[in-house]
């Protein structure tokens, strides 16, 4: 019985190993006979069946762009305010904390449907890079708040005592001492927020549109990474090839954000812990 | 890391007043936040009210099609199969999940056991819209050389448990973890084997946990529009086996809301509204669960 068990246990991690191995080694491999510098900086031709990807890389950059303009300042303060400047256990801050989890929940669809309602026809920015981008920094604001709280909650409380032995504010003591200390965790919490971005898709499909073009400004349309593969995996026949090109500098991208949050994460928890 | 001189300044030149500033700057982003869930639920709630004053709002439920150009809008097919997508990948993806987290507590190597826990990290990560271009790819002409069309139920969930099983994997171990060590202990004290201290002791004492994380994947399933679009075949009808094509209520919204007007539009706001409140009510329970496991 209890060798049965381990050889089941065993048998399922390896399993979706397997699977896993499938999906990764399914892109590389188609991916990787579409990937080439020139793929990466040319212009898409026929609909995207071929030419490169220039145009897209831009207009998810520029999204990108907004988006962390928008949600860094806004999510550190907040962050700040939870963990420096209120007590933990005030309706108002409980309040916020429920808010943040039930906005973190909220589907990205509807973020997108939100987003087309507000920042296209609302304010009237239109199908825009400018209204993809306050998509996404709505819908990462939850997220990077949460990692920055806690990375702020851990600093040594003795850094708080000893900055106010010397009389300091405690507007200068967070932003001189704890978020300082804190700045790999907010770094990582904005990695893994920039990772989130790139990766969606349904959020942006009706909000920052679906023109393969480069943007001239930020109120122009721009086509998303991941958008681009939707599109052409579904929406143009015979556009596998490149929407595999297209997944496999997607994976490479979020990968190595990914990873970027990882190491800074166990980075800073090793220099806490010392 | 302190800087003294730019302290001191901080005394003199930066007063009480200041602080105060700023303390009321933080708060009020932390009440923009608040505001921004209110803004979302109102502009669903406002776009949709079209079709809510002027009682359509019946049909959702008791039609039992999706007509657009008809205006007749019955979601009772969608939401079926956005359910049957959610709990078939969530029935996949617990065993397996917890199975996982198992092996990378008790039964793995230490260095085997750091790799699994990397791997499941990197999937986790994978955009949707990967895992949607391998099924669409890789899975649904498998499907269909059993029973066409291939794009269908079985194949969205199948993507679907895929594509959750990581959080699975990840609650349920820190639900493990969070079990005090006196229990594993002491089953090793009384000599218990491996399975029985695991699959007896363990499990059925973070069991909360356990579910609680299943439902927050449940949540994530039931949100998930890409990968479901790509591999489940998109069509409006209650599907009668696992091979059946469906249209999963967030497949709809993405599907049609570029040519949505006035009515139409308003009912897609309708799905993603109800949508909105499922995912908050099942992970609602997943916090009344974890709670109450804290306590």
């Amino acid at each position: 019985m209890d060798r049965c068990f381990t050889s089941f246990i065993y048998l399922i991690a390896f399993g979706l190993i397997a699977t896993l191995l499938w999906v990764l080694s399914d892109v590389v491999i188609h991916g990787f006979a579409m990937v080439s510098w020139d793929f990466i900086f040319s212009e898409p031709l026929d609909s995207g069946r071929s030419g490169g990807i220039f145009p897209i890389l831009v207009a998810t950059v520029w999204i990108l762009l907004v988006a962390l303009a928008v949600s860094v300042p806004i999510g550190l303060a907040v962050a700040v305010w939870l963990s420096e400047y209120t007590r933990q256990d005030t309706s108002l801050a409980q309040t916020i904390r429920v808010v943040l989890d039930v906005l973190a929940g909220v589907p990205s669809i509807v973020y997108g449907l939100f987003g087309n309602a507000f920042f296209c026809v609302f304010l009237g920015f239109g199908y825009s890079v400018l209204s993809g981008g306050l998509t996404l920094a709505c819908m990462i604001l939850p997220v990077f708040i949460r990692t920055c709280e806690l990375g702020l909650r851990l600093v040594n409380n003795d850094w708080r005592r000893g900055a106010l032995a010397l009389g300091m504010t405690r507007a200068a003591t967070a932003w001189q001492v704890i978020i300082p200390a804190a700045a790999p965790a907010i770094v990582a919490g904005l990695v893994l927020g920039i990772g989130r971005a790139t990766a969606e898709t349904a959020a942006l499909i009706f909000t920052s549109g679906y023109v393969d073009r480069q943007p001239e400004s930020i109120l122009d349309s721009g086509r998303a990474l991941a958008v681009h593969v939707y599109d052409l995996s579904m929406n143009i026949t015979g556009g596998d090839a490149a929407a595999y090109g297209s997944a496999l500098i997607l994976l490479m991208l979020i990968i190595l954000f990914n990873a970027c949050a990882q190491t800074l994460t166990d980075y800073w928890v090793a220099k806490r812990s010392a | 890391m302190l800087n003294l001189s730019s302290t001191e300044q901080a005394l003199k030149v930066r007063g009480q007043g200041l602080d105060r500033l700023v303390q009321g700057l933080l708060l009020v982003s932390a009440l923009f936040c608040a505001g921004l869930l209110l803004l979302i639920l109102g502009f669903l709630l406002s776009e949709s009210l079209p079709v809510l004053v002027d009682g359509r709002w019946r049909q959702f439920f008791t039609l039992e099609g999706w007509y657009p150009l008809e205006q007749l809008f019955g979601l009772a097919p969608m939401l079926l199969a956005s359910l049957l997508l959610g709990l078939g990948a969530l029935l996949l993806a617990l065993p397996l999940g917890l199975c996982s987290a198992l092996f990378i507590e008790y039964y793995a190597p230490y260095v085997l056991a750091k790799s699994f826990h990397w791997l499941i990290n990197l999937l986790a990560g994978i955009p949707s819209v990967v895992f949607g271009l391998w099924g669409l790819t890789q899975l649904v002409p498998i499907l269909n050389k059993i029973e066409p069309p291939g794009a269908s139920l079985l194949a969205g969930i199948l993507v679907l448990a895929l594509m959750i099983i990581p959080t699975v994997t990840l609650t349920s171990l820190a639900a493990l973890r969070a079990q005090p060590k006196s229990i594993m202990t002491g089953a090793i004290a009384l000599g218990m084997r491996r399975f029985s201290r695991v699959a007896l002791i363990m499990v059925p004492a973070a069991w909360k946990g356990i579910i609680a994380g299943g439902l927050l994947a449940l949540a994530r399933a039931l949100g998930e529009t890409m990968a479901v679009i790509m591999v489940a075949g998109n069509v409006v009808q209650f599907p009668d086996n696992l091979m059946a094509p469906v249209r999963a209520m967030t497949a709809n919204i993405a599907l049609e809301m570029a040519y949505a007007m006035d009515f139409h539009r308003a009912g897609l706001f309708v799905s993603g509204f109800l949508l909105t409140l499922l995912v908050i009510i099942v992970a609602w329970i997943a916090a009344q669960l974890t709670k109450s496991a804290n306590v």
